[in-house]
């Protein structure tokens, strides 16, 4: 018997359904190898088999997401697979797409390692580098050849546990993720032969390429702002004496909420700040300078605005990570919207 | 402005009656080590230990490290802060303790103070797990404001460091380097042929706990200026800041500032060193323009072709960076960036806080986020008890056994964005 399971992912066109016309097919399981499953799993050896092969149609998958997935969650998970694989999509759009989703959902849900394989144009490489390893292929099946012997590799490592190298060795898309080495050199050499190359017109390869920032447009003004409820929302760390939800005062992975009802001032009894980047003194002495209450309520008394929101929203700016800045965003956004808020003053340190 | 660098290397440090340097080893009079640093009132406890390389000890909260230097041909160490700074700094010749450091320990000011492990897997990305360090740990006065304990710990590390460095003012150094920069037009023609390189050095200076001092002067109150190289290495500039432990530079680190120590190693070679333009990195936008286009009119002033940029700290300081990279690179003046990342403990967030399309060129030091998990050690000197709240750990992070995990940013100089150490960031 074979020592580890596999659980192949494919199309109608390559299990061999039909093409467009068959693009509605909805997820059918079968038992062992389909179309491309063969060559993969002769390319993998007798330690491994695959002993299912789920199929979908490109437009069901498409057009029903969540049941799609769920549907072929459950197919996948009874079997326990040390591994599931997707693919190869090749330049197959809707595939494409259909093998990263399933694979990241896999990963997320079942815990299981997922690797899929497409080409670097493919709407699908782009939206799940980040979250799935994708083996860098040709845009068409004619590249087949090549790509299975990189993926069985990869599926061997996954499997087995043994450490996957960078995409240039291991043949899949830069997945965006930035990982520690010891290199040979020190960075101020490396800066220096980088400068040196850059001033004589000679290539030269940076180590971090910019990244594109997600840019939010500013909202619309306020039309009404006699009638307006307002939130404050900051980064600067302000949390309850005590700090009850262990906010960290730098790279925080969470944000808090904490009540200002009924308050007219924030009391430095009552409140301090935890954020680890700026001259934190002024700020315990008087937290209204970063959550700036006092204020507020006595704007909010003369009817310069209609409401304040009944609590505040903080976290930790410094060091935190972009990805977790735009959960929190999302989150405290989703919150504001719901309860109705108008405006939102965001303080930054 | 020629400056010659003796340096005498030491093996290990012991406890003696008399304060000397014999056979490579430095002994210190312990007494009168505390002595010094109790004649601030502000400190009202100081002991010393020492760490050595390999063992099973854990130095925090760490506030500076230092290497012991003296002034041999008149003149004083660290010009403005402990010593005058006339005669000329930067010029004649000095003398270093090398392979040991003096390491401030003591109650965390901030959050800023971190770790420093002589043994472990930690011990990797820290340069101060390979030397002898003679630790001085303080005990501030009941109640006393955290700036005015932030100076007393700053300068108690000074004091010491020059008090050791006195040991070095009669001995034979085991290798003597010979640093030189000419006034601009003689430099400039030196090497007619090789390109002008300058270096432009961003010092922190964000407010309490991030600031750094040049000849004594808080940087965040001087415009960007012209500096000799050799002017660092006699400690014209000095550590008054713990940003996030991982980049911080250290006193230690501004005496062996990298840029400065490869572009002399080029110098000749393939390029001709010009020199220094320091700069700060302060928090108002006013500040940050009048000093970043200061710095592009400094470096065309001085017909540059390219610079080599740096900066202290993360977040905020990365639009200094930006900003100086951009208004030079419209000078027509070549820049690569060396600096540290922080894209998450996933590594998929962004690395920068802010970005420019002239920035094609940067070396990475690595990034801050990765974690560690830090074993427990048989001796910690300091404490560990702030280990959860400083930059790098996290609430519940530490074991009952004293083990704990946490991000590299916990670690003295771990991702230091001057290029000093050999960890980078790639892209997986």
């Amino acid at each position: 018997m074979a020592k580890y399971k596999i659980v192949h992912y494919l199309n109608q066109f390559f299990a061999g359904i039909g093409g467009e016309e068959m693009a509605d097919y909805k997820p059918e399981l079968r038992e062992g190898v389909v179309g491309p499953g063969g060559a993969l799993a002769a390319a993998l050896g007798p330690d491994y088999e695959i002993v299912a092969t789920v199929i979908c149609g490109d437009n069901y998958f498409g057009e029903n997401l969540d049941e799609a997935t769920d549907t072929i969650i459950e197919m996948v998970k009874k079997y326990e697979p040390d591994v599931f694989v997707a693919g190869p999509a090749f330049n197959a759009g809707r595939y494409g797409v259909a093998c990263g989703t399933i694979c990241k959902a896999v990963e997320e849900r079942l815990g299981i390692p997922v690797l899929t394989a497409e080409y670097e144009e493919n709407p699908g490489t782009d939206m799940f580098k980040k979250d799935v390893i994708i083996v860098k292929t040709g845009n068409s099946s004619a590249d087949m050849k090549n790509a299975i012997p990189t993926m069985a590799k990869l599926i061997k490592k996954m499997a087995t546990g043994e450490e996957i190298l960078g995409p240039a060795v291991e043949g899949y898309h830069e997945r965006g993720i930035r990982v520690n080495y010891f290199a040979e050199k020190r960075g101020s050499e490396r800066g220096l032969e980088m400068l040196i190359k850059k001033m004589k017109g000679e290539p030269f390869e940076t180590d971090l390429p910019m990244p594109k920032f997600d840019r939010v447009a500013p909202a619309d003004p306020i039309k009404d702002i006699k009638h307006a409820t307002i939130a404050v929302v900051t980064s600067g760390g302000v949390v309850p004496q005590g700090n009850p939800d262990h906010i960290e005062s730098s790279n925080a992975t969470k944000f808090g909420e904490y009540s200002i009802a009924g308050k007219d001032s924030m009391s430095p009894d009552e409140f301090t700040t935890i954020h680890g980047g700026y001259d934190r003194q002024f700020v315990m002495a008087n937290p209204n300078l970063v959550v700036p209450l006092d204020v507020l309520r006595e704007l909010e008394k003369a009817g310069e605005f209609g409401k304040l929101y009944d609590s505040f929203f903080t976290t930790t700016g410094t060091g935190t990570a972009t990805g977790s800045a735009a959960k929190f965003g999302d989150a405290i956004g989703k919150k504001l919207k719901e309860d109705g808020v108008d405006g939102v003053i965001l303080v930054s340190t | 402005m020629k400056l010659e660098l003796g340096k005498i290397k030491i093996n290990d440090i012991k406890f003696a009656d008399k304060t000397e340097v014999k056979d490579h080893v430095l002994y210190v009079n312990k007494e009168e080590v505390e002595k010094l640093v109790l004649e601030d009132d502000k400190l009202i406890g100081c002991h010393l230990e020492i760490a050595h390389p390999g063992e099973s000890t854990r130095i925090t909260p760490v506030k500076d490290v230092i290497e012991p230097r003296v002034k041999v041909s008149g003149g004083e160490i660290f010009p403005g802060v402990i010593g005058k700074v006339t005669p000329p700094v930067g010029t004649g010749r000095t003398h270093a303790l090398d392979g040991m450091t003096v390491v401030t320990v003591g109650r965390i000011v901030g959050f800023q103070e971190g770790v420093i492990d002589m043994s472990g897997v930690a011990a990797d990305y820290c340069p101060f797990s390979k030397t002898v360090n003679l630790c001085v740990v303080i005990e501030p006065a009941e109640g006393l404001e955290t700036h005015v304990y932030e100076k007393a710990g700053r300068m108690a590390g000074l004091k010491v460091a020059a008090y050791l460095g006195e040991t070095a003012r009669n001995l034979e150094p085991d290798t003597l380097e010979t640093y030189e920069t000419k006034p601009i037009f003689e430099q400039a023609a030196e090497y007619p042929d090789l390109p002008k390189v300058g270096y432009i050095h961003m010092l922190q200076s964000q407010g309490l706990l991030h600031d750094t001092y040049y000849y004594g002067v808080d940087a965040k109150n001087f415009v960007p200026t012209f500096m000799y190289p050799t002017e660092i290495m006699d400690g014209a500039i000095v550590s008054g800041n713990c940003v996030a432990p991982c980049d911080k530079v250290t006193t230690y680190h501004h005496f062996h500032n990298p840029v400065i120590e490869d572009c002399y190693k080029h110098h000749g070679k393939d390029i001709n060193f010009m020199g220094v333009i320091l700069t700060n990195e302060n928090v108002f936008l006013a500040d940050k323009e009048r000093h970043s286009d200061m710095v592009a009119k400094l470096a065309e002033y001085m017909g540059l072709d390219g610079v080599l940029i740096t900066e202290e700290g993360y977040g905020n300081p990365d639009t200094d960076l930006m900003m100086n990279c951009k208004k030079v690179e419209q000078k027509g003046i070549k820049v690569v960036l060396i600096t540290d990342e922080f894209p998450g403990k996933d590594g998929k967030s962004q690395s920068l806080a802010d970005t420019c399309d002239e920035a094609t060129a940067l070396a990475s030091c690595g990034q801050g986020n990765m974690t560690l998990q830090f074993p427990a050690m048989d001796k910690v000197i300091g404490t560990q008890d702030y280990i959860e709240s400083q930059i790098g750990g996290w609430a519940g992070c530490v074991n009952p056994d004293g083990s704990f995990e946490a991000e590299i940013q916990i670690i003295i100089a771990s991702t230091i964005a001057n290029g000093f150490n050999k960890l980078a960031a790639r892209g997986y």
